[in-house]
């Protein structure tokens, strides 16, 4: 959830920069965005240990001058779904603001809209659908992830614990079955509610820009 | 108090547009130099003469190559200084042949959106009377989407005009439409000319809508300028292309 909600705004400003801007360098931002994506999910967590865990690159740094560790806690668990729903998020975002139609962008300029309040007036609404599908999939993702937060944060229960790696745990339990379909039960229905209501946000906008 | 009534005639003069640039698009280059002290100033020619990329470069969505634009003493672009205002602070209208609405706003928030953006004070009287001057005061809580063509080209009209310009330009803004409703737009843009006070460049390929409208011609051919003058230069039969 809480990965989700603080990747929504990073992943609408990567979307924004990869649909309308040309710099150098951008393939390869799209490729590392776009890594989780096709990597082993334990390869990505793994690589997240050598980078932020308490003796990683960041990691050392971070704990020793800001006193923030990531290892083994809820926020390292956070950082984890945030990075592998990153493209699940990014992509349908990216793709409707690319549909945006930029005649709207530039009438929206010589009405006296600074770039910025183009992006907040004209874009952003336009492209609201997608970012609505783009928080539901990743969403969906960081809710069911396993291999990168189980490498990275391990699986310590109302801590690290994602919805799979409870379910697993509960599985590898004897007597644990009743309440792993509990679990079950709760993840099917927070999927299913998050579809319909991604479906219903989307037919909503969609009548707003086509009829009264 | 007796009031001096207001000399439309003297504020007009006072408005000069100066264009003078150059911009290579492709095999196609527009070099086009002209003043222009009009009310409105129309940029007559065949498509591909070079009318809109004009236009987009007085509005600031194209920078030209090299150049000079200016709206009386407000220098908008010049090459030399390396002066190019964007878009957003030239305070230019624009209409474009496609209106343009926003469509995820009624058409009172379309219609507010230039004032919001340039955070201007409300103006209920200057919005009435352009409202009623354009007949578009009973469309105002529906959305662009519900609207016809002709009704879409007169929001787009108030809604450059109340965002304060103090130039507008008007790109074919009846080149979407059929004769019908290009009768139905003309007396409009007449009312604007001769009640509003913002001068206008129109740009337009018909003669007849030329010379209703314009008050000063720069005729435009394959990106020159092929004449300038009075209404009395333009063509009175239109060749066949």
């Amino acid at each position: 959830m809480i990965a989700t909600l603080i990747s929504t705004p990073i992943g609408i400003g990567v979307a924004w920069l990869l649909a309308r801007r040309d710099f150098w360098g951008k393939p390869i931002i799209d490729a590392v965005i776009y890594l989780p994506l096709v990597l082993p999910p334990v390869v990505t967590g793994y690589l997240l240990l050598l980078l932020l865990g308490k003796r990683g690159i960041l990691g050392a740094w971070l704990a020793e001058h800001l006193g923030i560790v990531f290892a083994f806690r809820w926020t390292g668990a956070a950082i984890a779904c945030g990075v592998m729903s990153f493209p699940l998020l990014v992509r349908p975002i990216r793709l409707s603001i690319e549909a945006v139609d930029r005649r709207l962008e530039q009438a929206a300029s010589t009405l006296g809209a600074s770039p910025w309040k183009v992006f907040a007036t004209v874009t952003l609404p336009l492209a609201l659908p997608g970012v609505l599908a783009g928080m539901v999939l990743g969403f969906a993702k960081a809710i069911g992830e396993f291999g990168a937060t189980i490498t990275f944060v391990s699986n310590i229960p109302g801590e690290t614990q994602t919805i799979s790696s409870a379910i697993y745990s509960l599985i590898q339990t004897p007597d644990g079955d009743a309440a792993a379909s509990r679990l079950v039960m709760i993840s099917i229905g927070i999927a299913v509610l998050a579809l319909i209501a991604s479906e219903w946000f989307a037919r909503r906008a969609t009548q707003r820009l086509h009829g009264n | 108090m007796v009031r001096a009534p207001r000399d439309a005639a003297t504020a007009w003069e006072l408005i000069v547009l100066r264009v003078d640039v150059f911009k290579q698009l492709g095999e196609f280059s527009v070099n086009v130099a002209f003043t222009s002290e009009g009310r409105v100033t129309g940029l007559f020619g065949s498509s591909g003469a070079g009318k809109t990329s004009l236009v987009s470069m007085i509005a600031g969505l194209v920078q030209p190559d090299r150049g000079i634009i200016a709206v009386d003493s407000a220098v908008l672009y010049d090459g030399n200084a390396r002066i190019h205002v964007p878009p957003h602070r030239r305070r230019i209208g624009y209409v474009f042949q496609d209106a343009r609405l926003f469509p995820h706003l009624s058409v009172m928030q379309n219609l507010d959106y230039g004032r919001r953006m340039n955070q201007l004070a409300r103006d209920a009287v200057a919005e009435t009377r352009i409202t009623d001057m354009l007949d578009i005061g009973h469309l105002l809580n529906r959305r662009p989407g519900g609207l016809s063509g002709g009704e879409r080209q007169r929001v787009a009209l108030g809604r450059a005009l109340l965002s304060q310009p103090r130039l507008l330009l008007l790109d074919e803004p009846m080149g979407a439409l059929d004769e019908e409703r290009k009768a139905e737009i003309l007396p409009y843009l007449k009312r604007l000319r001769d009640e509003g006070d913002v001068p206008m460049v129109f740009v337009s390929h018909d003669a007849d809508e030329m010379r209703q409208l314009a008050t000063q011609v720069v005729m435009l051919k394959r990106g020159r300028v092929a004449a300038f003058g009075g209404t009395e230069i333009l063509p009175r039969i239109i060749a066949a292309a």
